[in-house]
Protein backbone atom coordinates (compact mmCIF):
# COMPACT_ATOMS: atom_id res chain seq x y z
CA UNK A 1 0.00 0.00 0.00
CA UNK A 2 3.41 2.62 1.32
CA UNK A 3 4.07 1.68 -2.23
CA UNK A 4 1.43 2.38 -4.18
CA UNK A 5 1.20 5.50 -2.38
CA UNK A 6 4.49 6.43 -3.55
CA UNK A 7 4.19 6.18 -7.17
CA UNK A 8 0.92 8.07 -6.84
CA UNK A 9 2.40 11.38 -5.24
CA UNK A 10 4.36 12.48 -7.77
CA UNK A 11 2.06 12.03 -10.46
CA UNK A 12 -0.13 14.32 -8.37
CA UNK A 13 2.35 16.76 -7.63
CA UNK A 14 2.87 17.14 -11.44
CA UNK A 15 -0.53 17.38 -11.90
CA UNK A 16 -1.15 20.11 -8.86
CA UNK A 17 1.69 21.91 -10.84
CA UNK A 18 -0.17 21.91 -13.93
CA UNK A 19 -3.35 23.04 -12.36
CA UNK A 20 -2.03 26.10 -10.36
CA UNK A 21 -0.09 27.21 -13.46
CA UNK A 22 -3.76 27.25 -15.15
CA UNK A 23 -5.45 28.90 -12.11
CA UNK A 24 -2.79 31.68 -12.82
CA UNK A 25 -5.74 32.41 -15.33
CA UNK A 26 -8.60 30.70 -13.49
CA UNK A 27 -8.00 31.69 -9.85
CA UNK A 28 -10.23 29.38 -8.78
CA UNK A 29 -10.53 26.67 -6.08
CA UNK A 30 -7.13 26.85 -5.09
CA UNK A 31 -7.68 27.29 -1.52
CA UNK A 32 -9.23 23.30 -1.25
CA UNK A 33 -6.45 22.01 -3.45
CA UNK A 34 -3.74 23.30 -0.88
CA UNK A 35 -5.46 22.05 2.09
CA UNK A 36 -5.91 18.78 -0.17
CA UNK A 37 -2.11 18.71 -0.73
CA UNK A 38 -1.00 19.94 3.00
CA UNK A 39 -3.25 16.81 4.38
CA UNK A 40 -1.74 14.85 1.44
CA UNK A 41 1.81 15.68 3.13
CA UNK A 42 1.12 15.15 7.02
CA UNK A 43 -0.38 11.82 5.52
CA UNK A 44 2.27 10.97 4.01
CA UNK A 45 5.09 12.17 7.44
CA UNK A 46 2.29 9.74 9.55
CA UNK A 47 2.46 6.55 7.66
CA UNK A 48 5.81 5.05 8.43
CA UNK A 49 4.67 5.36 12.05
CA UNK A 50 1.28 3.35 11.62
CA UNK A 51 2.97 -0.20 12.17
CA UNK A 52 5.25 0.78 15.08
CA UNK A 53 2.08 2.61 17.11
CA UNK A 54 -0.03 -0.13 16.55
CA UNK A 55 2.38 -2.32 17.63
CA UNK A 56 3.10 -1.26 21.20
CA UNK A 57 -0.64 -0.86 21.35
CA UNK A 58 -1.05 -4.47 21.00
CA UNK A 59 1.44 -5.06 23.18
CA UNK A 60 0.00 -2.76 26.01
CA UNK A 61 -3.31 -4.69 25.11
CA UNK A 62 -1.92 -8.29 25.68
CA UNK A 63 -0.06 -7.27 28.61
CA UNK A 64 -3.07 -5.45 30.42
CA UNK A 65 -5.34 -8.15 29.61
CA UNK A 66 -2.90 -10.78 31.04
CA UNK A 67 -2.36 -12.51 28.08
CA UNK A 68 1.93 -11.54 28.21
CA UNK A 69 3.13 -12.08 31.59
CA UNK A 70 5.21 -9.51 32.79
CA UNK A 71 8.07 -12.06 33.37
CA UNK A 72 8.41 -12.37 29.59
CA UNK A 73 7.74 -8.74 28.50
CA UNK A 74 6.27 -6.14 30.82
CA UNK A 75 3.83 -4.09 29.68
CA UNK A 76 4.90 -0.40 27.60
CA UNK A 77 3.51 1.66 30.22
CA UNK A 78 5.75 -0.34 32.66
CA UNK A 79 8.91 0.30 31.00
CA UNK A 80 8.17 4.01 30.57
CA UNK A 81 7.56 3.99 34.03
CA UNK A 82 10.62 2.28 35.43
CA UNK A 83 12.61 4.92 32.87
CA UNK A 84 11.10 7.68 34.75
CA UNK A 85 11.78 6.37 37.98
CA UNK A 86 14.98 6.21 36.87
CA UNK A 87 15.76 9.02 35.52
CA UNK A 88 14.12 10.93 38.27
CA UNK A 89 16.30 8.91 41.27
CA UNK A 90 19.26 10.18 39.02
CA UNK A 91 20.42 6.60 38.97
CA UNK A 92 20.16 6.46 35.13
CA UNK A 93 21.80 9.47 34.34
CA UNK A 94 24.80 7.77 36.44
CA UNK A 95 25.17 4.57 34.92
CA UNK A 96 24.46 6.20 31.28
CA UNK A 97 27.43 8.23 31.95
CA UNK A 98 29.82 5.69 33.22
CA UNK A 99 28.73 3.39 30.18
CA UNK A 100 28.63 6.48 27.24
CA UNK A 101 32.38 7.40 29.36
CA UNK A 102 34.00 3.81 28.92
CA UNK A 103 32.85 3.39 25.49
CA UNK A 104 34.27 6.96 24.39
CA UNK A 105 37.30 6.17 26.35
CA UNK A 106 38.18 3.09 24.46
CA UNK A 107 37.66 4.69 21.02
CA UNK A 108 39.45 7.37 21.26
CA UNK A 109 42.10 5.12 22.57
CA UNK A 110 41.63 2.84 20.07
CA UNK A 111 40.94 4.74 17.09
CA UNK A 112 43.60 7.21 18.09
CA UNK A 113 46.13 4.20 17.34
CA UNK A 114 44.15 3.18 14.74
CA UNK A 115 44.07 6.41 12.91
CA UNK A 116 47.62 7.09 13.33
CA UNK A 117 48.90 3.90 12.54
CA UNK A 118 46.81 3.83 9.54
CA UNK A 119 48.54 7.75 8.31
CA UNK A 120 51.64 6.52 8.77
CA UNK A 121 51.34 2.79 7.05
CA UNK A 122 49.16 4.92 4.14
CA UNK A 123 51.83 7.26 3.65
CA UNK A 124 55.45 5.99 4.47
CA UNK A 125 56.06 2.39 2.50
CA UNK A 126 59.02 1.71 5.07
CA UNK A 127 56.52 1.42 7.67
CA UNK A 128 53.82 -0.53 5.69
CA UNK A 129 56.44 -2.89 5.16
CA UNK A 130 57.38 -3.02 8.91
CA UNK A 131 54.02 -3.24 10.32
CA UNK A 132 51.02 -4.14 7.91
CA UNK A 133 51.52 -7.74 7.70
CA UNK A 134 51.78 -8.23 11.82
CA UNK A 135 48.76 -5.83 12.10
CA UNK A 136 46.95 -8.12 9.36
CA UNK A 137 47.78 -10.98 11.64
CA UNK A 138 46.68 -9.54 14.60
CA UNK A 139 43.18 -8.36 13.11
CA UNK A 140 42.26 -11.84 12.26
CA UNK A 141 42.02 -12.45 16.27
CA UNK A 142 38.21 -11.55 17.44
CA UNK A 143 38.42 -8.93 20.27
CA UNK A 144 35.68 -11.17 22.82
CA UNK A 145 38.22 -14.26 22.29
CA UNK A 146 40.78 -12.34 23.58
CA UNK A 147 37.85 -11.95 27.36
CA UNK A 148 40.09 -14.93 29.23
CA UNK A 149 43.41 -13.70 28.97
CA UNK A 150 42.47 -9.84 28.99
CA UNK A 151 40.33 -10.67 32.95
CA UNK A 152 43.95 -12.66 33.49
CA UNK A 153 45.81 -9.53 32.59
CA UNK A 154 43.56 -6.27 33.95
CA UNK A 155 41.13 -8.09 36.24
CA UNK A 156 37.87 -7.44 35.67
CA UNK A 157 38.29 -3.38 36.29
CA UNK A 158 37.78 -0.61 34.00
CA UNK A 159 40.87 -0.95 32.10
CA UNK A 160 40.00 -4.41 31.12
CA UNK A 161 36.73 -3.25 29.48
CA UNK A 162 38.69 0.05 27.82
CA UNK A 163 41.79 -2.52 26.30
CA UNK A 164 38.34 -4.77 24.76
CA UNK A 165 36.93 -1.47 22.98
CA UNK A 166 40.34 -0.27 22.02
CA UNK A 167 41.40 -3.12 20.45
CA UNK A 168 37.65 -3.62 18.73
CA UNK A 169 37.59 -0.57 17.00
CA UNK A 170 41.85 0.17 15.93
CA UNK A 171 41.18 -2.43 13.04
CA UNK A 172 38.23 -0.64 11.10
CA UNK A 173 39.90 2.74 11.73
CA UNK A 174 43.56 1.34 10.60
CA UNK A 175 42.57 -0.57 7.53
CA UNK A 176 40.26 2.33 6.29
CA UNK A 177 42.76 4.84 7.20
CA UNK A 178 45.47 3.11 5.31
CA UNK A 179 43.25 2.68 2.05
CA UNK A 180 42.01 6.16 2.04
CA UNK A 181 45.22 7.35 1.95
CA UNK A 182 46.54 4.75 -0.73
CA UNK A 183 43.83 5.13 -3.25
CA UNK A 184 43.94 8.97 -2.98
CA UNK A 185 43.76 9.99 -6.65
CA UNK A 186 48.07 10.31 -8.19
CA UNK A 187 47.07 12.78 -10.17
CA UNK A 188 45.87 15.36 -7.93
CA UNK A 189 49.00 14.56 -6.02
CA UNK A 190 51.27 15.25 -8.92
CA UNK A 191 48.83 18.38 -9.87
CA UNK A 192 49.95 19.70 -6.59
CA UNK A 193 52.98 19.22 -6.72
CA UNK A 194 53.08 20.68 -9.73
CA UNK A 195 51.72 23.63 -8.30
CA UNK A 196 54.67 24.29 -5.54
CA UNK A 197 53.07 22.60 -2.74
CA UNK A 198 55.30 21.87 0.34
CA UNK A 199 55.39 18.47 1.65
CA UNK A 200 53.31 19.29 5.12
CA UNK A 201 51.16 21.03 2.47
CA UNK A 202 50.09 18.12 -0.11
CA UNK A 203 49.22 16.22 3.10
CA UNK A 204 47.13 18.69 5.02
CA UNK A 205 45.15 20.20 1.42
CA UNK A 206 45.19 17.20 -0.95
CA UNK A 207 45.78 13.83 0.75
CA UNK A 208 44.11 13.88 3.84
CA UNK A 209 40.74 15.45 2.61
CA UNK A 210 41.12 12.74 0.06
CA UNK A 211 41.09 10.01 2.76
CA UNK A 212 38.56 11.77 4.48
CA UNK A 213 35.68 9.67 3.55
CA UNK A 214 37.19 6.46 3.60
CA UNK A 215 38.09 7.12 7.21
CA UNK A 216 34.69 8.39 8.21
CA UNK A 217 33.17 4.80 6.99
CA UNK A 218 36.29 3.49 9.49
CA UNK A 219 34.67 5.38 12.13
CA UNK A 220 30.91 4.18 11.63
CA UNK A 221 32.17 0.66 11.38
CA UNK A 222 33.70 0.90 14.88
CA UNK A 223 30.76 2.79 16.62
CA UNK A 224 28.76 0.04 15.46
CA UNK A 225 31.60 -2.10 17.15
CA UNK A 226 32.37 -0.38 20.23
CA UNK A 227 28.51 -0.77 21.35
CA UNK A 228 28.41 -3.98 20.78
CA UNK A 229 31.96 -4.74 23.16
CA UNK A 230 30.85 -2.38 25.77
CA UNK A 231 27.59 -4.57 26.11
CA UNK A 232 29.29 -7.79 26.46
CA UNK A 233 32.21 -6.59 28.89
CA UNK A 234 29.75 -4.74 30.66
CA UNK A 235 27.09 -7.89 31.18
CA UNK A 236 30.51 -9.63 32.19
CA UNK A 237 31.49 -8.01 35.02
CA UNK A 238 30.66 -4.27 35.85
CA UNK A 239 29.67 -2.47 39.33
CA UNK A 240 28.28 0.17 37.08
CA UNK A 241 27.14 1.48 33.86
CA UNK A 242 23.94 0.23 31.86
CA UNK A 243 25.56 -3.07 31.86
CA UNK A 244 25.34 -3.39 35.71
CA UNK A 245 21.68 -1.69 35.92
CA UNK A 246 20.38 -4.46 33.48
CA UNK A 247 22.34 -7.38 35.30
CA UNK A 248 21.10 -6.21 38.25
CA UNK A 249 17.62 -5.89 37.28
CA UNK A 250 17.64 -9.06 36.04
CA UNK A 251 18.45 -10.94 39.97
CA UNK A 252 15.55 -8.99 41.13
CA UNK A 253 13.44 -10.17 37.79
CA UNK A 254 12.40 -6.34 37.37
CA UNK A 255 12.00 -6.94 33.08
CA UNK A 256 10.65 -3.36 33.02
CA UNK A 257 14.34 -1.83 33.99
CA UNK A 258 16.38 -4.92 31.65
CA UNK A 259 14.43 -3.42 28.76
CA UNK A 260 14.84 0.42 29.83
CA UNK A 261 18.92 -0.95 29.33
CA UNK A 262 18.41 -2.58 26.15
CA UNK A 263 16.15 0.81 24.76
CA UNK A 264 18.90 2.92 26.09
CA UNK A 265 21.81 1.13 24.40
CA UNK A 266 19.57 1.15 21.04
CA UNK A 267 19.51 4.86 21.99
CA UNK A 268 22.92 5.67 22.45
CA UNK A 269 24.00 3.63 19.37
CA UNK A 270 21.57 5.76 17.09
CA UNK A 271 23.31 9.00 18.92
CA UNK A 272 26.76 7.96 17.62
CA UNK A 273 25.46 6.93 14.51
CA UNK A 274 23.50 10.44 13.82
CA UNK A 275 27.00 12.08 15.14
CA UNK A 276 29.36 9.85 12.79
CA UNK A 277 26.78 10.95 9.41
CA UNK A 278 26.66 14.57 10.68
CA UNK A 279 30.45 14.50 10.60
CA UNK A 280 29.99 13.11 7.18
CA UNK A 281 27.19 16.07 5.89
CA UNK A 282 30.07 18.41 7.21
CA UNK A 283 33.22 17.26 6.14
CA UNK A 284 31.99 15.88 2.51
CA UNK A 285 29.64 18.55 1.87
CA UNK A 286 32.08 18.73 -1.30
CA UNK A 287 30.91 15.54 -2.23
CA UNK A 288 27.72 15.24 -4.66
CA UNK A 289 27.21 11.51 -3.30
CA UNK A 290 27.10 13.14 0.06
CA UNK A 291 24.74 15.94 -0.71
CA UNK A 292 22.01 14.18 -2.55
CA UNK A 293 21.79 12.33 0.70
CA UNK A 294 21.32 15.63 2.59
CA UNK A 295 18.44 17.03 0.37
CA UNK A 296 16.74 13.49 0.38
CA UNK A 297 16.52 13.46 4.05
CA UNK B 1 60.05 26.30 -2.33
CA UNK B 2 59.33 29.73 -1.93
CA UNK B 3 55.87 31.62 -2.35
CA UNK B 4 56.32 33.11 -5.36
CA UNK B 5 55.30 37.31 -4.91
CA UNK B 6 51.55 37.72 -6.33
CA UNK B 7 52.70 40.64 -8.26
CA UNK B 8 54.63 40.18 -11.84
CA UNK B 9 56.63 43.07 -12.71
CA UNK B 10 55.31 44.31 -15.95
CA UNK B 11 57.01 43.81 -18.93
CA UNK B 12 58.55 40.56 -17.90
CA UNK B 13 57.63 38.17 -20.98
CA UNK B 14 57.55 34.25 -21.52
CA UNK B 15 61.08 32.57 -21.20
CA UNK B 16 62.99 31.62 -24.30
CA UNK B 17 63.09 27.68 -23.90
CA UNK B 18 65.89 25.11 -25.20
CA UNK B 19 66.12 21.61 -25.60
CA UNK B 20 69.34 20.31 -25.98
CA UNK B 21 69.56 16.63 -27.46
CA UNK B 22 66.77 15.72 -25.46
CA UNK B 23 66.00 11.85 -24.89
CA UNK B 24 64.23 9.86 -22.95
CA UNK B 25 63.82 6.23 -22.49
CA UNK B 26 61.64 4.10 -20.66
CA UNK B 27 63.72 0.80 -20.31
CA UNK B 28 64.24 -0.32 -23.58
CA UNK B 29 61.91 1.84 -24.87
CA UNK B 30 63.22 5.38 -26.55
CA UNK B 31 60.10 7.45 -26.18
CA UNK B 32 61.98 10.89 -27.54
CA UNK B 33 65.24 10.80 -29.10
CA UNK B 34 67.83 13.77 -29.72
CA UNK B 35 65.13 16.74 -29.78
CA UNK B 36 66.71 19.73 -30.05
CA UNK B 37 63.90 23.09 -29.94
CA UNK B 38 64.27 26.89 -29.31
CA UNK B 39 61.12 28.58 -28.52
CA UNK B 40 61.48 31.94 -28.31
CA UNK B 41 60.08 34.35 -25.83
CA UNK B 42 55.78 34.78 -25.71
CA UNK B 43 55.17 31.93 -29.22
CA UNK B 44 52.93 29.80 -28.83
CA UNK B 45 53.76 26.71 -29.94
CA UNK B 46 51.33 23.40 -30.41
CA UNK B 47 52.96 19.98 -30.52
CA UNK B 48 50.94 17.95 -33.14
CA UNK B 49 51.44 13.87 -32.97
CA UNK B 50 50.22 10.06 -32.95
CA UNK B 51 48.93 8.93 -29.45
CA UNK B 52 51.93 7.76 -28.01
CA UNK B 53 54.45 9.27 -30.35
CA UNK B 54 56.19 11.23 -27.50
CA UNK B 55 54.98 14.59 -27.13
CA UNK B 56 53.51 14.45 -23.68
CA UNK B 57 56.36 12.76 -22.31
CA UNK B 58 58.69 16.02 -23.86
CA UNK B 59 55.34 18.42 -21.82
CA UNK B 60 55.84 16.35 -18.67
CA UNK B 61 59.99 17.03 -19.13
CA UNK B 62 59.45 20.33 -19.84
CA UNK B 63 57.68 20.56 -16.18
CA UNK B 64 59.98 18.82 -14.56
CA UNK B 65 57.70 15.96 -13.58
CA UNK B 66 60.33 13.54 -15.49
CA UNK B 67 64.10 13.29 -15.57
CA UNK B 68 65.49 13.74 -19.26
CA UNK B 69 67.43 10.14 -20.11
CA UNK B 70 70.14 12.75 -22.03
CA UNK B 71 70.35 16.28 -22.44
CA UNK B 72 68.53 18.83 -20.77
CA UNK B 73 65.82 21.57 -21.30
CA UNK B 74 66.64 25.04 -20.56
CA UNK B 75 64.60 28.39 -19.69
CA UNK B 76 66.59 31.54 -20.59
CA UNK B 77 70.11 29.68 -20.67
CA UNK B 78 69.13 28.26 -16.98
CA UNK B 79 69.17 24.38 -16.61
CA UNK B 80 65.87 22.83 -15.95
CA UNK B 81 66.40 19.76 -12.87
CA UNK B 82 62.52 19.68 -11.49
CA UNK B 83 59.55 21.50 -10.71
CA UNK B 84 59.77 25.26 -11.14
CA UNK B 85 58.18 28.10 -10.08
CA UNK B 86 58.37 30.05 -13.98
CA UNK B 87 55.90 26.98 -15.49
CA UNK B 88 52.85 26.05 -14.59
CA UNK B 89 50.92 22.88 -16.42
CA UNK B 90 47.34 22.31 -17.07
CA UNK B 91 46.55 18.74 -17.64
CA UNK B 92 44.24 16.87 -19.70
CA UNK B 93 41.87 16.54 -17.26
CA UNK B 94 41.42 19.54 -14.99
CA UNK B 95 42.63 17.87 -11.55
CA UNK B 96 40.27 20.29 -9.68
CA UNK B 97 40.59 19.70 -5.72
CA UNK B 98 36.71 18.61 -5.41
CA UNK B 99 36.80 19.62 -1.43
CA UNK B 100 37.98 22.90 -2.08
CA UNK B 101 35.15 25.47 -3.69
CA UNK B 102 36.49 27.06 -6.68
CA UNK B 103 38.47 29.95 -5.65
CA UNK B 104 40.41 28.17 -3.17
CA UNK B 105 41.38 25.81 -6.10
CA UNK B 106 42.51 28.57 -7.92
CA UNK B 107 44.24 29.93 -4.65
CA UNK B 108 45.89 26.59 -4.28
CA UNK B 109 49.66 26.81 -3.11
CA UNK B 110 49.16 30.53 -2.71
CA UNK B 111 48.94 32.97 0.86
CA UNK B 112 45.41 34.56 1.77
CA UNK B 113 46.52 37.27 -0.15
CA UNK B 114 46.24 36.29 -3.29
CA UNK B 115 42.38 36.39 -2.71
CA UNK B 116 41.54 39.40 -5.15
CA UNK B 117 44.43 38.45 -7.50
CA UNK B 118 42.64 35.28 -7.68
CA UNK B 119 38.90 36.37 -8.07
CA UNK B 120 40.09 39.05 -11.17
CA UNK B 121 41.54 35.91 -12.61
CA UNK B 122 38.63 34.19 -12.45
CA UNK B 123 36.75 37.17 -13.96
CA UNK B 124 39.26 36.85 -16.70
CA UNK B 125 37.90 32.65 -17.50
CA UNK B 126 34.64 34.85 -17.19
CA UNK B 127 33.40 32.42 -13.57
CA UNK B 128 33.82 34.84 -11.21
CA UNK B 129 30.56 34.20 -10.16
CA UNK B 130 30.86 30.57 -9.36
CA UNK B 131 33.91 31.42 -7.29
CA UNK B 132 32.03 29.80 -3.93
CA UNK B 133 30.97 26.62 -6.46
CA UNK B 134 31.90 23.16 -5.44
CA UNK B 135 33.91 21.57 -8.73
CA UNK B 136 31.32 18.98 -8.69
CA UNK B 137 28.66 21.53 -9.77
CA UNK B 138 30.61 22.97 -12.98
CA UNK B 139 30.71 21.32 -16.45
CA UNK B 140 33.52 20.07 -18.30
CA UNK B 141 34.25 23.32 -19.95
CA UNK B 142 34.40 25.05 -16.85
CA UNK B 143 36.22 22.89 -14.69
CA UNK B 144 39.54 23.06 -17.49
CA UNK B 145 38.50 27.28 -16.90
CA UNK B 146 39.10 26.90 -13.54
CA UNK B 147 42.58 24.74 -13.75
CA UNK B 148 43.39 27.39 -16.66
CA UNK B 149 42.78 30.26 -14.22
CA UNK B 150 44.71 28.28 -11.07
CA UNK B 151 47.59 28.34 -13.88
CA UNK B 152 47.46 32.42 -14.86
CA UNK B 153 46.85 33.22 -11.35
CA UNK B 154 50.95 31.97 -10.35
CA UNK B 155 51.97 34.65 -13.48
CA UNK B 156 53.68 31.65 -15.26
CA UNK B 157 56.34 32.66 -17.79
CA UNK B 158 56.01 29.22 -19.66
CA UNK B 159 52.32 28.09 -19.53
CA UNK B 160 52.54 23.80 -20.76
CA UNK B 161 49.21 22.64 -21.52
CA UNK B 162 48.81 18.89 -22.36
CA UNK B 163 45.80 18.09 -24.38
CA UNK B 164 43.70 20.01 -22.09
CA UNK B 165 40.32 20.12 -24.17
CA UNK B 166 40.51 16.64 -25.36
CA UNK B 167 37.59 15.97 -23.66
CA UNK B 168 35.13 19.04 -24.54
CA UNK B 169 32.69 19.36 -27.01
CA UNK B 170 33.27 21.21 -30.39
CA UNK B 171 31.56 23.97 -28.97
CA UNK B 172 33.42 24.61 -26.03
CA UNK B 173 36.78 23.77 -27.67
CA UNK B 174 36.03 26.42 -30.23
CA UNK B 175 35.08 29.29 -27.11
CA UNK B 176 38.44 27.92 -25.19
CA UNK B 177 40.49 28.40 -28.26
CA UNK B 178 39.30 32.03 -27.89
CA UNK B 179 39.75 31.85 -24.55
CA UNK B 180 43.31 31.14 -24.26
CA UNK B 181 44.66 33.04 -27.12
CA UNK B 182 43.21 36.22 -25.75
CA UNK B 183 44.91 35.26 -22.33
CA UNK B 184 48.33 34.77 -24.23
CA UNK B 185 47.98 38.21 -25.94
CA UNK B 186 47.48 39.38 -22.59
CA UNK B 187 49.72 38.14 -20.01
CA UNK B 188 52.71 37.34 -23.47
CA UNK B 189 54.09 33.75 -21.51
CA UNK B 190 55.26 31.14 -23.95
CA UNK B 191 52.67 28.94 -24.46
CA UNK B 192 53.72 24.87 -25.40
CA UNK B 193 50.31 22.76 -26.28
CA UNK B 194 49.83 19.30 -27.10
CA UNK B 195 47.15 18.04 -29.00
CA UNK B 196 46.12 15.82 -31.77
CA UNK B 197 43.77 17.80 -33.61
CA UNK B 198 45.27 19.79 -36.35
CA UNK B 199 42.41 22.10 -36.45
CA UNK B 200 43.13 23.14 -32.70
CA UNK B 201 47.24 23.83 -33.61
CA UNK B 202 46.28 25.72 -36.95
CA UNK B 203 43.69 27.84 -34.94
CA UNK B 204 46.50 28.58 -31.81
CA UNK B 205 49.94 28.42 -32.86
CA UNK B 206 52.80 30.55 -34.29
CA UNK B 207 54.58 27.32 -34.63
CA UNK B 208 53.57 23.88 -35.31
CA UNK B 209 56.03 21.22 -34.38
CA UNK B 210 55.17 17.67 -35.88
CA UNK B 211 56.37 14.61 -33.23
CA UNK B 212 56.85 11.40 -34.85
CA UNK B 213 58.33 8.52 -33.29
CA UNK B 214 60.45 10.41 -30.84
CA UNK B 215 61.58 12.69 -33.01
CA UNK B 216 60.42 15.91 -34.51
CA UNK B 217 59.63 15.62 -37.99
CA UNK B 218 58.10 18.89 -38.88
CA UNK B 219 58.63 22.74 -37.81
CA UNK B 220 55.74 24.93 -39.83
CA UNK B 221 55.58 28.64 -38.53
CA UNK B 222 51.83 29.71 -39.26
CA UNK B 223 51.56 33.20 -40.13
CA UNK B 224 48.02 33.62 -40.56
CA UNK B 225 46.55 36.51 -38.98
CA UNK B 226 44.89 36.54 -35.48
CA UNK B 227 41.77 35.86 -34.48
CA UNK B 228 41.89 33.33 -36.99
CA UNK B 229 38.74 31.47 -38.72
CA UNK B 230 38.38 28.49 -39.24
CA UNK B 231 36.29 28.81 -42.36
CA UNK B 232 39.53 31.02 -44.28
CA UNK B 233 40.41 29.16 -47.62
CA UNK B 234 44.39 29.33 -46.06
CA UNK B 235 43.09 28.03 -42.92
CA UNK B 236 41.88 25.37 -44.34
CA UNK B 237 44.71 24.68 -46.96
CA UNK B 238 47.49 24.36 -44.45
CA UNK B 239 45.08 22.72 -42.15
CA UNK B 240 45.00 20.08 -44.72
CA UNK B 241 48.66 20.07 -45.34
CA UNK B 242 50.05 19.37 -41.91
CA UNK B 243 46.88 16.63 -41.47
CA UNK B 244 48.29 15.19 -44.89
CA UNK B 245 51.70 15.01 -43.12
CA UNK B 246 50.50 13.48 -40.27
CA UNK B 247 48.83 10.86 -42.11
CA UNK B 248 50.63 10.14 -44.39
CA UNK B 249 53.80 9.17 -42.72
CA UNK B 250 52.51 5.31 -42.10
CA UNK B 251 52.61 3.87 -45.37
CA UNK B 252 54.57 6.05 -46.90
CA UNK B 253 57.76 5.59 -45.57
CA UNK B 254 57.83 3.65 -42.40
CA UNK B 255 60.42 0.53 -42.40
CA UNK B 256 60.92 -0.39 -38.91
CA UNK B 257 64.37 -2.34 -38.79
CA UNK B 258 63.51 -5.80 -38.36
CA UNK B 259 65.09 -5.87 -35.25
CA UNK B 260 63.20 -3.39 -33.47
CA UNK B 261 60.17 -4.70 -31.68
CA UNK B 262 58.62 -1.57 -30.55
CA UNK B 263 58.91 0.28 -34.11
CA UNK B 264 57.33 -3.35 -35.61
CA UNK B 265 54.59 -3.12 -32.25
CA UNK B 266 53.92 0.78 -33.66
CA UNK B 267 53.00 -0.34 -37.12
CA UNK B 268 50.43 -2.92 -36.16
CA UNK B 269 48.72 0.28 -34.38
CA UNK B 270 48.93 2.58 -36.95
CA UNK B 271 45.50 1.29 -38.08
CA UNK B 272 43.67 2.09 -35.13
CA UNK B 273 45.52 5.46 -34.18
CA UNK B 274 43.11 8.23 -33.87
CA UNK B 275 43.35 11.68 -34.40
Amino acid sequence: MGSIGAVREPSREIFGRGDRSAAAIGQRGQGARLARRLLLAAGRGLLPWLLPVALIAAWQLASSLGWLSSRVLPAPVDVVRAAWRLTASGELWVHVKISAGRALGGLAIGGGFGLALGLLTGSVRAFETLLDSTIQMVRNIPALALIPLVILWFGIDESAKLFLIAVSVFFPIYLNTFHGIRNVDPQLIEMGRSYGLSRWQLYAQVILPGAMSSILVGLRFSLGLMWVILIVAETISAQSGIGYLTMNAREFLQTDVVLVGILLYALLGKLADLFARALETWWLRWHPGYQARTKAA
Amino acid sequence: MKVQSTERPQGERGVRLQARDVGKRYGERQVLADTRITIEPGEFIVIVGRSGCGKSTLLRLVAGLEQASHGAFYTDGRLIDGLHDDTRMMFQEARLLPWRRVLDNVLLGLPAEARERGLQVLAQVGLADRANDWPARLSGGQRQRVALARALVHFPRLLLLDEPLGALDALTRIEMHRLIESLWERHRFTALLVTHDVQEAVALADRVILIEDGRIALDERIKLPRPRSQGDAEFAAIEKRILDRVLGKPEAQALPAANDPLLEDARLQGLRWAL
